[in-house]
C-alpha cells in the first residue's frame, strides 16, 4: 500500500534478531572482511623512549667511525692545486691572459714551477678547474644535440634547435653544434719534473680513461660507424665558431677522435656547479715509484682558453685517490659531526625523559 | 526523481512567455503555443557531447585554468624550463579521472531520467483513460491519479473521489518556504474548484473545455494566480487547486486534473537549482593556503628574477663570449622578466595539481569505509549506512554542535501502554532495559478475541484484575475506550484499525481494547464499544476538547442504563486539583506512582470520572449552548463551561505510556556529551513531550542546577526571560563570549517556537546563541521546519562551529540542507530527509560511531595527509629556488625532467595515499571509550596554519639539507676512477635518490599504521623510483630517442659510487634526526590522549557506570500530543464521511504513522515470536 521502502521494515519496539537467511530479502549487510571493516592487521609503531634513544645512539655509533674513516682516508689523499689565471702581473700566465682572445692563430705559452712537497703514489689524475663558469646554465646545459653525437647523420646536416645560435655557421652546419661544444676547454697542459740532476723530463699524461664508460661507448658515436673515414664524414659541416681545429682533427688517434674524444666527452658532461674541475690526464704506466716523486716540477700550459673577461679562474690539479674517490674532508667531518649530534641528543633525550618523561602509561585518562 | 531535484537544464524555448493559455481536451489548440512537453532532461551529456562539454567545464576550475595556462608557458621556448610533458601527463591524468567521474554520474542520471520519462499515468483521450509515458503528457491534458501516485506534472485539480474535492497530498521536497506553524508540513490538502469538483467521472470531464489563463511558469510554490473559463464564467485559481510535480497523492483513492505546467515548467524543475555545494573547512583553509602558496611562488619568482636580473648584468653580460642570449632578449629586465616566469613553472609543483584528486580520492576511500561498516548497518531494517556525499568525511570530525529532530530520530515514534495505577495499585511494574525484556509477554487472544495482537504487556495481575471483575479497573479501561477522538474502522468483522490523532492516544484505546473494553465505532452522537464481550452503545453528549492550556479532555456519556458520566483525562497537575475532596488518599498514593511514572520518563496522564445527574446535564447543557453559540470571546467562555463542569471528579487512576527510544539514544548522547559535542534537540512536539524525552534519553538530568524555560509570547517577556537566565549563568555582558567556558553548575534551556521567533530576531540573536550556548543541553519545541534552519545558521553564524542536523522527516530537510553536515535516518519516514543529506543510516546510535570513529578518523587522515603532502612538495621544489643562486637564475631545474613529471603521480603518491586512507592512531572502539580523542578536531588542532606553516618550515629546511649537502660533498668528490662526480647528471640523480629516502622515511614517520597495503606502497614506490630510473637511464631507451634521454648510464655509475650512498645516508639523517627528537619530546613530555590511549593496552570499559541511576524527580509529562479542534469535528460529524484514512493525516504525521506501524504490526505478526527476551544472554536489569 505504501511505497516499497516501508515494506521491509519491522517496526515492532521489540528487537528480534532473525537468524541469518530468515528473510527472503537479500541482506545488504556488508562483507566481514578485515579490508572492509578496518580491521588489517597492522604494525602500530609508538616512539617510545625504549626504541628512539636506542636509536639516536645506534645512529651516533654508526656515523662516528665511518667519519673518522672518511676523514682518515681524505686526509692520506695528496692533492696539489696550481691556478694558472695569470690575474696576478706577477703571474707566469699574465701576458698570455691579458692578450689572449678567441680566434688568435698564433698560440701562447706559459710556464709553471711549482714544488710538490710529498711523492704521489699509485695512480695520479690530472684535472682542469674553472671557477666561475656556469656551464649548468639553463640555455647553456641545453645547448647541444645528443642525436648528433650519437652519429645520426641527419642531425649532423641538420643539428637541432636547441643548439641555436651555434648550429649553423655561414650556411653550414656546425659539428659538434651548440654552446656546449663550442666553448670546449683547449688549453693544452704538459708537466715536466725537473730531476735534481737538472734534466727536464715530461711526465707521460694519457689522454683516454678520462670518460664515463657509457659516454665514451654509448652516447657518444662518429657518424658513420667506426671505421669511417671522418674527413669525409664531416664533410660540408663547419668546425664550431671558437674552435681553432675541426672535430676530426682533435687526436691522431682514429678510436679517440672526433665525438669521441674523450677531451671532448669530458667537456660535454657539464658541471652541477660554477666551480668545477674536470678530469684532463691520469698518470697511469708509471715506470718510477712514486708516480711523482716529491721535488720541483713545471706546467706548461699552451694558454688558448680565454677566462678573464668573465672573472673566470683556471686551475690545474694533480690528485691521488682512494676507495672512495679523491680528497674530500667534509664528508669526513660532516658524519661525525652529525654522529656526534645524534649521540649527544640521544643523551640529552635520555635525560629529560627521565627527569620530566610521562612514563606512567595507563593511568590519568581523564575525560 | 532524485536528479530532477538537482539541476534543471533543458529543453525550453526562449521566447518569453507572458501568459500561460490552456484549454482543456484541446491537443491542438494547445499545440500552438510551443509549451514544453513533459519530459525532463536531468543529465548533461550525451555520447558526442560529453568531450567537449565536459572538458569546457574543468576548464572552467581555476586549477585546471592555471595549469592550462603553465602549460602554455612552457610552449614559449624561452621561458621553458621545463617540457611540455611535466605538466601535461598529470594535467591529462587528472582530467580523466575527473571525466570518468562524470560520466559516471551521468550515465546514472541518464537512466533516472529515463525511469521518471517512462513512468505511466493515465491520460484521458477522447473520453477513455489511456496509459501514457510521463514524457508523453502534454499541457492541457486530463490525467488520472491514484493513491500513492506521483503527481506526473503541475496540475489543475478538477475533481476527486473525495467529498467537496477535496484530496491530499504529501509534499516531497517542496517545504522550505512554508511557514505555517500550525498546519502539518507534510500533508496538505488541496481542494478542486467547486464546479469542476461535480463532474466526477471520466465522461463528463472528457467534454470538459475550460480554458484557463495564468502566469507563466515560475519558481513560486506558494503562489498561483490563473482563471478559469468555462460556459461563459470565470472561476478564480489559486495555490489550492493545484497539485504540483514532486508530490505524492495520498489517502485520496483517484483524482483528476488538468496539466498546466509540464517538464521543465512544473514548479519544482523550475525550483530545483544546484543544490549549494558543501565545502568542508578544511577545504577552506585548503584553498586559503593554495592561495597563500601562490603568493609565495611569486615572490619567489621575484625574489629569483632579480636575482636573475643582478646576475645577467654583473656575469652574464661577461660570459655572453660563451653564452649569448637568446635573440629576443637584448637586455637583462627582459631576461629577468622571462626568468620569472620560468621559475613559475618550476616552482609551480609546490602546489601541483594532484593534490585536489588526492583529497577526492581520500574522501571518496572513507565515503566507501562507511558505507562498508558493518557496525553502522541495521539488519531489522536491511539498510546499511550510505555515505551520499563523498566530499564532507573529514568534517565528521569536528562536528561540535547537532541538532536533532526528536520523533523519528531520538525516538521510534511508538507509544506503548506501559504501566497504569488503578485504585491504590500501580500494575506493569517490570524491570525493563531497553533492549530486553524479562517477563512473559501476556497472551490476551484467548480472553479477548479482539484483542491488538501487537500489544505488549507483562504484568498478568491487571489481567487478572480484569477477569475477576474489579469495578475500577472495569471503569478505568472504559474511560479510556470512550474518553478519545480516536476513529475506527472496521475492514471485517474484529479486524479493528484505529486512526488516532496522537500515538498517545492511539496506545491507551489499543490498551483498553486489549484489557475487554473494545472501542468499536463511533458516529457523532454514539460510541459503540465491546465490553468484556458485550456490544454497548454510549450516547455521546459532548465532548470538551483538548487544548494547551486546559491540559485535558472530557467526555460526557450516557450509558444505555441512562446514567450520565462524565470521564477526563489529562495531566496530573491540573487534573488533580479538580478532585473531589474524598479523593485525597487515593490522590497522594496515585500522585506517588505519578512521580515514578514521570521520573521513568514516561507520560503520564490522570484518569478521573464524575457522574453527573439528569439537572446537572441539562443546566450545564444549556450554559455550554450559550457559550457555543457567543459570537465574542467565544473560546474563553466554553474555556469557563467546560471548567465549571470538570470539577470534583472521582480519581481513576493514572496512565504511563512509554515514547520509545530509538536504541541506545541516552548511551549515544552522554558519548556525544562526553566528546564535548553539544547537542540541541528541536521538535515539533510539546514542550512537555520534548521536555520528557530530553529526560528519558538524558540529555536533561537532576543533577543539573537548573532547566529554564522560556516561552514568552512577547518580545518584551522573551528578552525578560533570556535576561533572567544570564544571572544564574553569570553572563556579565553580551558581548563576552569567553564567560561562558566558567559557569559553574549545568544548565539547560526549553524554548517554545513562539519565543523562539522572537530570539532570533536581529537585535536578540546575539543573546539568545550566549544564553543557549552556555547551557549544556537545549530543547526547542514547537518548532517549524524554517526556525530549525534558521537556529542552524544562527549557530553557523555565531560560533563558527561544525554544525551536524540529523533527521528523518520532511520537516528536517531545511535544517538538514543548512547544517555543515546533514544526516538522514532511513527508515519510516519516507525519504525526503535522506535525499537531502549527505549521510544517511537508519539508527541514531551510529550517529556515535559515524563522529567519533569514521569522521575523527577520517579527520586525522586528510590532516596527516594535507602536512605530509606540502611537506613533500616543498622539499621537492625548493631545491630549484637554491640551485637558482648556483646556476645564474636561470631556471635549470635539479632534477632529470622525468623525475619531475614522475614525481608526484608515481613516486610518492601511493604511500601518501595509502595513509590517507587506512590510517588509525587508536582502533575504533577506543575512540568510543574515550570520547574525549574527538576534541582535536574540534579545536582543530591538526590541521590549521600554524601546522601548515610546520609543514612547510620542515619543507624547506629539508630542501635545504637536499642541496647542500650533496653540493658539498660533491663538489670535491671524485669516482674512484678519478672522474669528478659533481657533473649536473650526477648531481641531480644523488639529489633526487636522497629526497626520495628522505620523503619515504618520513612518511614511514608518519604512518601511524602499517598495513599489508602501507608496506606495499612505501617499498613499492622505492623500487619503482629505482626500477624507472635505471629503466629511463638504460641504453635502450637512449639508442631510440637519444634527444631525449640525455641521462644515460647516469644511475647506473652514481648508484655505484659509495660516496653518494655516503650522501644520501647523510642527508637523510641529517633531515630526520631532527624530526625525530622533535616528535619523541612531544609524546614524551606532553603526550596528547590519542598517544596515551595508543599506549594503552589493556582494556577498560569507561563506560561502565557512566549511565548512572537517575533520581526521581516530579515533571508532568502528560500523554497529550495532539491539538484541539477534534473534538468538535467529531461531535459535528464533519469528518465522518471523509475517507476515515484522511483523518489521520489531516492530523500531524504522527498519527499516519502510528496507524502504518500498526498495520505493519498486523501484517509481520506471524513473524514475530510471541516473547523477544528469548536467549539473549542474561541481561541487566535497568535501575531506574
Amino acid at each position: 500500500m505504501m511505497a516499497t521502502s516501508y515494506n521491509a521494515k519491522d517496526e515492532d519496539g521489540h528487537i528480534t534478531v532473525s537468524g541469518p537467511g530468515g528473510g527472503t530479502l537479500r541482506s545488504r549487510k556488508p562483507e566481514n572482511t578485515a579490508f572492509k571493516q578496518q580491521r588489517l592487521p597492522a604494525w602500530q609503531p609508538i616512539l617510545t623512549a625504549g626504541t628512539v634513544l636506542p636509536a639516536f645512539f645506534i645512529i651516533g655509533l654508526i656515523f662516528i667511525p665511518i667519519g673518522i674513516g672518511l676523514y682518515v682516508t681524505s686526509n692520506n689523499i695528496r692533492e696539489f692545486e696550481v691556478d694558472y689565471t695569470g690575474v696576478d702581473v706577477s703571474s707566469p700566465c699574465f701576458n698570455c691572459s691579458q692578450n689572449y682572445s678567441w680566434n688568435s692563430s698564433r698560440p701562447c705559452t706559459c710556464t709553471i714551477p711549482f714544488y710538490l712537497e710529498q711523492p704521489y703514489e699509485g695512480n695520479v689524475y690530472m684535472y682542469y678547474g674553472l671557477s666561475n663558469f656556469y656551464q649548468n646554465h639553463r640555455r647553456y646545459v641545453k645547448s647541444r644535440d645528443d642525436s648528433q653525437l650519437h652519429g645520426d647523420m641527419d642531425s649532423l646536416l641538420t643539428p637541432s634547435k636547441e643548439c641555436e645560435p651555434y648550429a649553423f655557421h655561414d650556411k653550414k652546419p656546425i659539428a659538434p653544434c651548440g654552446a656546449i661544444a663550442n666553448s670546449m676547454f683547449n688549453d693544452t697542459l704538459e708537466l715536466f719534473y725537473n730531476d735534481p740532476n737538472g734534466t727536464k723530463v715530461l711526465v707521460p699524461l694519457a689522454n683516454t680513461g678520462i670518460a664515463w664508460f657509457t659516454d665514451k661507448y654509448v652516447k657518444f658515436k662518429n657518424p658513420g660507424g667506426d671505421g669511417a673515414n671522418l674527413t669525409a664524414v664531416f664533410q660540408g659541416t663547419s668546425k664550431p665558431v671558437n674552435w681553432l681545429k675541426p672535430v676530426y682533427e682533435l687526436d691522431k688517434n682514429s678510436s679517440n677522435n672526433g665525438f669521441i674524444n674523450e677531451d671532448f666527452i669530458v667537456w660535454m658532461r657539464t658541471a652541477a656547479l660554477p666551480t668545477f674541475r674536470k678530469l684532463y690526464r691520469t698518470i697511469k704506466d708509471a715506470k718510477v715509484i712514486p708516480t711523482l716523486p716529491s721535488g720541483n716540477y713545471t706546467l706548461e700550459v699552451v694558454y688558448n682558453y680565454p677566462v678573464r673577461s668573465f672573472e673566470g679562474r683556471k686551475r690545474m690539479i694533480l690528485s691521488t685517490i682512494s676507495w672512495m674517490g679523491g680528497k674530500n674532508p667534509f664528508l669526513g667531518i660532516a658524519y661525525v659531526t652529525v654522529g656526534s649530534v645524534c649521540f649527544f641528543l640521544g643523551v640529552v633525550l635520555l635525560v629529560i625523559h627521565h627527569k620530566c618523561g610521562n612514563r606512567n602509561n595507563s593511568a590519568d585518562i581523564s575525560n | 526523481m532524485v536528479s530532477e531535484l538537482h539541476r534543471a537544464a533543458l529543453c525550453r524555448k526562449d521566447a518569453l512567455e507572458e501568459e500561460r493559455r490552456v484549454r482543456a481536451n484541446d491537443r491542438e489548440y494547445n499545440d500552438k503555443f510551443q509549451y514544453a512537453s513533459n519530459c525532463i532532461m536531468t543529465s548533461k551529456y550525451n555520447i558526442i557531447t560529453f568531450l567537449p562539454v565536459n572538458l569546457f567545464e574543468q576548464f572552467q576550475e581555476v586549477a585546471n585554468t592555471y595549469f592550462l595556462f603553465l602549460l602554455i608557458l612552457q610552449l614559449i621556448p624561452q621561458i621553458s624550463s621545463l617540457s611540455w610533458f611535466t605538466t601535461i601527463v598529470p594535467l591529462a591524468l587528472v582530467l580523466s579521472i575527473t571525466a570518468v567521474k562524470d560520466a559516471t554520474d551521468d550515465y546514472f542520471r541518464h537512466n533516472s531520467d529515463n525511469q521518471v520519462n517512462n513512468r505511466q499515468s493515465q491520460v484521458l483521450i477522447r473520453g477513455s483513460l489511456q496509459n501514457e509515458k510521463w514524457m508523453n503528457v502534454r499541457v492541457g491534458d486530463i490525467i488520472k491519479l491514484e493513491n500513492n501516485q506521483f503527481v506526473a506534472a503541475d496540475l489543475l485539480l478538477l475533481s476527486s473521489s473525495e467529498p467537496h474535492g477535496l484530496c491530499y497530498i504529501e509534499t516531497a521536497e517542496l517545504d522550505g518556504s512554508e511557514n505555517t506553524p500550525h498546519l502539518s508540513i507534510k500533508s496538505e490538502l488541496r481542494q478542486s474548484v467547486s464546479v469542476t469538483s461535480e463532474l466526477g467521472d471520466q465522461n463528463n470531464l472528457a467534454s470538459f473545455n475550460g480554458e484557463v489563463v495564468c502566469e507563466p511558469p515560475n519558481n513560486k510554490l506558494d503562489r498561483f494566480c490563473g482563471t478559469l473559463y468555462w460556459r461563459d464564467k470565470k472561476y478564480t485559481l489559486t495555490n489550492q487547486n493545484m497539485l504540483l510535480r514532486g508530490c505524492v497523492l495520498r489517502n485520496t483513492e483517484a483524482c483528476y486534473g488538468l496539466v498546466i505546467f509540464a517538464g521543465p515548467d512544473t514548479k519544482l524543475m523550475q525550483n530545483s537549482g544546484r543544490t549549494k555545494f558543501k565545502r568542508t573547512s578544511i577545504d577552506r583553509l585548503m584553498n586559503t593556503l593554495v592561495l597563500w602558496i601562490f603568493g609565495f611562488l611569486v615572490c619567489m619568482g621575484v625574489i629569483l628574477a632579480v636575482g636573475n636580473a643582478v646576475w645577467e648584468r654583473e656575469v652574464g653580460s661577461l660570459f655572453q663570449s660563451y653564452l649569448p642570449w637568446d635573440p629576443p632578449v637584448d637586455n637583462f629586465l627582459f631576461s629577468a622578466f622571462l626568468s620569472f616566469w620560468s621559475y613559475v613553472i618550476i616552482l609551480n609543483t609546490v602546489v601541483p595539481i594532484s593534490l585536489y584528486v588526492s583529497v577526492e580520492v581520500i574522501r571518496l576511500g572513507h565515503s566507501y569505509f562507511i558505507n562498508w561498516d558493518q557496525q553502522m548497518f541495521c539488519s531489522q531494517c536491511n539498510t546499511a549506512a550510505e555515505a551520499r556525499t563523498t566530499t564532507l568525511n573529514e568534517e565528521l570530525g569536528q562536528v561540535e554542535y547537532i541538532f536533532s529532530d526528536k520523533t523519528g530520530t531520538l525516538t521510534q515514534n511508538i507509544m506503548s501502554f506501559n504501566k497504569c495505577s488503578i485504585n491504590r495499585q500501580t500494575y506493569g511494574n517490570i524491570h525493563f532495559t531497553h533492549l530486553f525484556v524479562l517477563g512473559e509477554r501476556l497472551d490476551f487472544t484467548p480472553f479477548n478475541p479482539l484483542a491488538d495482537p501487537d500489544f505488549c504487556f507483562y504484568d498478568d495481575t491487571l489481567l487478572e484484575s480484569v477477569k475477576v471483575g474489579d469495578s475500577h479497573t472495569h471503569e478505568f479501561f472504559r474511560l479510556l475506550s470512550l474518553c478519545h477522538t480516536v476513529m475506527s474502522e472496521e475492514k471485517s468483522e474484529g479486524e479493528l484499525i484505529y486512526k488516532a490523532q496522537s500515538p498517545d492516544e492511539g496506545a491507551l484505546v489499543t490498551a483498553a481494547r486489549n484489557f475487554g473494553f473494545v472501542f468499536r465505532s463511533r458516529t457523532p452522537g454514539t460510541i459503540t464499544t465491546t465490553e468484556m464481550g458485550r456490544p454497548v452503545t454510549y450516547t455521546l453528549l459532548a465532548i470538551l476538547d483538548f487544548n494547551n492550556i486546559r491540559k485535558r479532555m472530557s467526555v460526557i456519556v450516557r450509558n444505555p442504563e441512562g446514567r450520565i458520566r462524565l470521564y477526563c483525562k489529562g495531566a496530573d497537575t491540573v487534573l488533580l486539583e479538580r478532585l473531589n475532596p474524598c479523593n485525597q488518599e487515593l490522590m497522594n498514593i496515585t500522585s506517588d506512582h505519578l512521580n515514578e511514572y514521570a521520573s521513568d520518563g514516561l507520560r503520564t496522564l490522570a484518569l478521573a470520572y464524575r457522574d453527573l445527574s439528569e439537572d446537572d446535564w441539562e443546566m450545564w447543557s444549556e450554559s455550554h449552548r450559550c457559550a457555543d453559540k457567543a459570537t465574542n470571546c467565544r473560546e474563553d467562555r466554553l474555556a469557563a463551561t467546560y471548567e465549571a463542569i470538570e470539577q470534583d471528579m472521582m480519581l481513576l487512576g493514572a496512565t504511563a505510556i512509554e515514547d520509545k527510544l530509538q536504541e541506545g539514544v541516552p548511551e549515544t548522547i552522554a558519548v556525544l556529551s562526553l566528546a564535548n559535542i553539544k547537542i540541541w534537540v528541536l521538535t515539533g512536539d510539546k514542550q512537555e513531550t520534548a521536555v520528557n524525552i530530553g529526560y528519558s534519553c538524558k540529555m536533561l538530568t537532576d543533577d543539573m542546577t537548573e532547566v529554564f524555560i522560556i516561552s514568552g509570547h512577547t518580545v518584551q517577556s522573551v528578552r525578560q526571560e533570556l535576561r533572567s537566565v544570564h544571572l544564574p549563568l553569570q553572563l556579565s555582558g553580551v558581548s563576552n563570549y569567553g564567560a561562558v567556558a566558567h559557569i559553574s553548575g549545568e544548565f539547560a534551556i526549553v524554548i517554545n517556537g513562539h519565543s523562539l521567533a522572537h530570539a532570533l530576531e536581529a537585535d536578540m540573536e546575539t543573546e539568545f546563541v550566549l544564553t543557549a550556548c552556555a547551557c549544556k543541553a537545549v530543547i526547542c519545541c514547537r518548532v517549524t521546519p524554517l526556525q530549525k534552519a534558521q537556529v542552524v545558521e544562527l549557530i553557523k553564524k555565531h560560533k563558527k562551529a561544525v554544525t551536524l542536523a540529523i533527521g528523518d522527516g520532511a520537516n528536517d530537510v531545511s535544517m538538514i540542507k543548512s547544517a555543515h553536515i546533514g544526516v538522514g535516518i532511513s527508515g519510516q519516514e519516507g525519504i525526503q530527509a535522506v535525499l537531502a543529506s549527505d549521510y544517511s543510516f537508519s539508527q541514531f546510535r551510529f550517529l556515535q560511531r559515524l563522529l567519533l570513529v569514521h569522521g575523527r578518523w577520517s579527520y586525522l587522515r586528510m590532516c596527516r595527509f594535507l602536512c605530509y603532502f606540502f611537506y613533500k612538495n616543498f622539499a621537492f621544489t625548493m631545491v630549484h629556488f637554491w640551485f637558482g643562486f648556483f646556476c645564474g637564475f636561470s631556471a635549470q631545474t635539479v632534477y632529470d625532467q622525468y623525475f619531475i613529471t614522475l614525481y608526484n603521480i608515481v613516486y610518492t603518491s601511493l604511500p601518501v595515499l595509502a595513509m590517507g586512507i587506512f590510517d588509525q592512531d587508536v582502533p575504533d572502539q577506543r575512540s568510543l571509550e574515550y570520547p574525549k580523542l574527538y576534541e582535536p578536531g574540534q579545536l582543530n588542532l591538526l590541521f590549521n596554519k600554524r601546522e601548515f606553516f610546520i609543514c612547510i618550515a620542515q619543507g624547506i629546511y629539508t630542501s635545504v639539507v637536499l642541496f647542500f649537502v650533496p653540493c658539498a660533498v660533491l663538489s670535491d668528490a671524485t669516482q674512484s676512477t678519478g672522474v669528478p662526480l659533481a657533473d649536473y647528471q650526477t648531481f641531480a640523480v644523488t639529489t633526487a635518490t636522497a629526497l626520495v629516502i628522505v620523503v619515504s622515511v618520513q612518511i614511514a614517520l608518519d604512518t601511524g599504521f602499517w598495513t599489508v597495503i602501507n608496506h606495499v606502497f612505501v617499498w613499492g614506490s622505492l623500487g619503482c623510483y629505482f626500477a624507472i630510473m635505471i629503466a629511463l637511464h638504460s641504453q635502450t631507451l637512449f639508442r631510440i630517442f637519444p634527444n631525449q634521454f640525455h641521462f644515460v648510464g647516469s644511475a647506473q655509475s652514481t648508484l655505484l659510487q659509495p660516496v653518494v650512498w655516503l650522501t644520501i645516508a647523510l642527508a637523510t639523517a641529517i633531515c630526520i634526526v631532527p624530526v625525530l627528537a622533535f616528535r619523541f619530546l612531544k609524546v614524551d613530555l606532553k603526550p596528547q590522549l590519542s598517544d596515551t590511549v595508543r599506549k594503552v593496552t589493556q582494556t577498560q570499559c569507561l563506560l561502565d557506570g557512566r549511565l548512572g541511576a537517575r533520581g526521581g524527580s516530579r515533571r508532568s509529562g502528560y500523554a497529550f500530543a495532539h491539538q484541539e479542534g477534534f473534538g468538535e469535528l467529531i461531535t459535528s460529524g464533519k469528518n465522518m464521511r471523509l475517507s476515515s484514512l484522511a483523518l489521520a493525516n489531516f492530523a500531524s504525521r504522527h498519527s499516519s504513522n502510528w496507524i502504518d506501524t500498526l498495520r505493519r504490526k498486523k501484517h509481520n505478526h506471524t513473524h514475530t515470536p510471541p516473547n523477544a527476551s528469548g536467549d539473549l544472554g542474561a541481561p541487566q536489569p535497568y535501575k531506574l
